[in-house]
């Protein structure tokens, strides 16, 4: 006798590909569950937090739009490097309309993420048919381009940056205000995945010349989400400048490109709630192994090797195949 | 007299030393099925490549409707009309069948052609498949293109030019891989394709079934269209004989089809 795994759907899940017969409401339950944890975990469960860990909670929040939008890029075929360029556009907008024109934070956040989207879509248009590697290597070069630019040129503020940017009204404002954000931008984004429009930016991922003679310019619909999401990057940049107070060189740094794409890894690519998930791991576990100074990128690192060897899939869809499936030991003949 | 829909004229293409398409030139009319045939390698699909605009050609022009789309973009050649299977498959594999059709019913030219109301695509979808011989009540067209046998993923193929509403279809080898009894149930599916009025290209290695269909057939031999004319025409060639080298090779290959 030998043993194997079987795995089983659980019954609840009546699939006929996305459409659920639903007969009580413990299986509305079922499905609405995992929905409801981040609303609930933003909206509820985060106030509670201690000052410390607000602070914590919105920097994981900036770095999690990024990774949201990484994976929007990334649905379509597009590899980021440089989240950080959405990042660092939209801070410098949001922090020079500021500092030098007085615009409040409720002009100067939709300014700077629409103005942000359009910039990086512009500059990243004429690399756009270039394919996996080459245009990841284009956009991890640009924000180190554009911090050189305002370095050597010395505009909006050089080395010094634009400080004395307007902070937003209160604690409260600001920290709701990420949280709708995130909770906007994820939702939407998945209610796009799931739409007919999703179907052919993934199609555009791994059949480009189906779509194509389908009658798709797929060009266009690759402008159209870098545009979706240098806008969401950029939000999370403004976001960070008005936050911080500050707008500089620092919102080009590496951090805001690896991240997003760590996040992804721990999380799951292939879904939003990977990303959403690996963000919210890794940020506070930064935090948290801050204690052990300089050791701390070692046992990060560590981490990070570990869950990603440990689950290549990601932990989002190793959660959600727990979830959606009975696993159970059976017994069988051999031979 | 009919009006010409599609005009070739002097197009060639070389890759490298190898001159894939030599001086071609056809025309194809409204309702019309053009059988094109040839041994491997002499330049059928790359002629069709060019016509759609994956492959842009050394000289030639190709009109479509008195425009010039020689070299246009494949989503460009498709929006005006044009709409072609591929003789290497290429599926949407991770999605069920009837989801495959959905980047054909999205696009801009069905939209168009819809005016705005487009209703269910997913059951536009399932109609479309209908009509190219999957089962509506079984599970087929809810099976992922992965899970598909080869003759099913063809006939899918032509799903995905039908529901593009197009003026022309070009089918690269639609029958190979297919079995006896789906060439038999998909040439009527073509027939009435050609009744309503689309203009059809066949390339073909199975000569019998095109011959049922077709009564105009262009034959190429590395790269040159050696001939045209009806069936009969075409294989009392004397070119066709010495391409095939010799006509018993015609006979074998069409009763081994
Ligand atoms: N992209 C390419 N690069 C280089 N050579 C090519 C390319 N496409 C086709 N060829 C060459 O052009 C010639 C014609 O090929 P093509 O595929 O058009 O032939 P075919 O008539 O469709 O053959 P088959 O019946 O096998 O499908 C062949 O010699 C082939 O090797
Ligand atoms: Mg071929």
């Amino acid at each position: 006798m030998e043993r194997r795994k079987e795995r089983i759907d659980r019954g609840v899940k009546v699939r006929s590909d996305g459409i659920y017969a639903l007969n009580s409401y413990r299986e509305v339950f079922y499905l609405a569950f995992p929905r409801l944890i981040p609303i609930l975990g933003l909206l509820v469960i985060c106030p509670l937090f201690s000052e410390y860990w607000k602070e914590v909670f919105v920097s994981t929040a900036v770095y999690a739009l990024l990774a949201v939008s990484w994976e929007l890029l990334y649905m379509g075929g597009l590899i980021s490097l440089g989240q950080s360029l959405f990042y660092g556009v939209g801070a410098y907008i949001a922090g020079a309309l500021n500092a030098y024109w007085g615009v409040p934070p409720i002009l100067s956040l939709p300014i700077a993420t629409l103005v942000g989207g359009v910039f990086c879509t512009l500059m990243l248009l004429p690399v756009l048919r270039l394919r996996g590697i080459y245009f990841a290597m284009v956009t991890l070069v640009l924000p180190l381009l554009l911090s050189r630019f305002v370095e050597a040129t010395r505009i909006l503020g050089g080395t010094e940056g634009l400080t004395g940017i307007d902070s937003f009204s209160s604690q409260w404002v600001a920290f709701y205000l990420v949280q709708v954000a995130l909770l906007v931008a994820f939702f939407g984004f998945r209610r796009l995945e799931g739409s007919d429009y999703g179907l052919v930016i993934k199609g555009i991922n791994d059949n480009d010349r189906a779509i194509m003679s389908s009658g798709i310019n797929i060009y266009w619909y690759k402008t159209q989400i870098l545009f979706m999401a240098g806008a969401v990057g950029a939000f999370a940049g403004a976001y960070g400048a008005h936050y911080d107070m500050f707008a500089g060189i620092p919102g080009f740094a590496l951090d805001y490109s690896i991240l997003p794409i760590a996040a992804a890894a721990v999380g799951g690519m292939g879904s939003f709630a990977g990303p959403l998930l690996g963000a919210f791991i890794l940020v506070p576990l930064s935090e948290i192994l801050r204690a052990l100074g300089a050791l701390r990128i070692v046992f990060y690192g560590l981490f990070l090797v570990f869950a990603v060897v440990g689950l290549p899939e990601g932990l989002f869809h190793f959660i959600r195949r727990k979830y959606e499936q009975i696993e159970r030991w059976v017994e069988v003949d051999k031979g | 007299m009919s009006d010409v829909l599609l005009t070739v004229s002097g197009v060639s293409k070389h890759f490298g030393g190898v001159v894939a398409v030599d001086d071609v030139s056809f025309e194809l009319k409204a309702g019309e099925i053009v059988g094109i045939i040839g041994p491997n390698g002499s330049g059928k699909t790359t002629l069709v490549n060019i016509i759609t605009g994956f492959v842009r050609p050394d000289k030639g022009r190709v009109v479509f409707k008195k425009e010039d789309i020689t070299g246009k973009p494949p989503y460009h050649i498709t929006d005006v009309g044009i709409a072609r299977t591929f003789q290497m498959i290429r599926p949407f594999y991770q999605l069920p069948a009837y989801k495959n059709l959905i980047p054909s019913l999205f696009s801009p030219r069905v939209r168009r052609l819809l005016g705005g109301k487009y209703g269910d695509r997913d059951a536009v979808a399932m109609d479309i498949l209908e009509e190219v011989g999957f089962e509506r009540d079984s599970s087929v067209p809810y099976k992922s293109a992965r899970n598909l046998p080869h003759g099913y993923l063809k006939r899918l193929e032509l799903g995905r030019c039908i529901a593009l509403r197009p003026e022309v279809i070009i089918l690269d080898e639609l029958f190979s891989g297919m079995s006896i009894a789906e060439v038999t149930s998909t040439v009527p599916i073509i027939e009435k394709l050609r009744d309503e009025g689309i203009a059809i290209i066949m390339i073909e290695h199975r000569l019998r079934e095109l011959f049922q269909i077709t009564d105009h057939v262009l034959v190429f031999n590395f790269g040159r269209k050696i001939a045209e004319g009806t069936p009969e025409e075409v294989m009392n060639s004397n070119e066709v004989k010495e391409a095939y080298l010799g006509s018993e090779e015609i006979e074998e290959e069409e009763t081994a089809c």
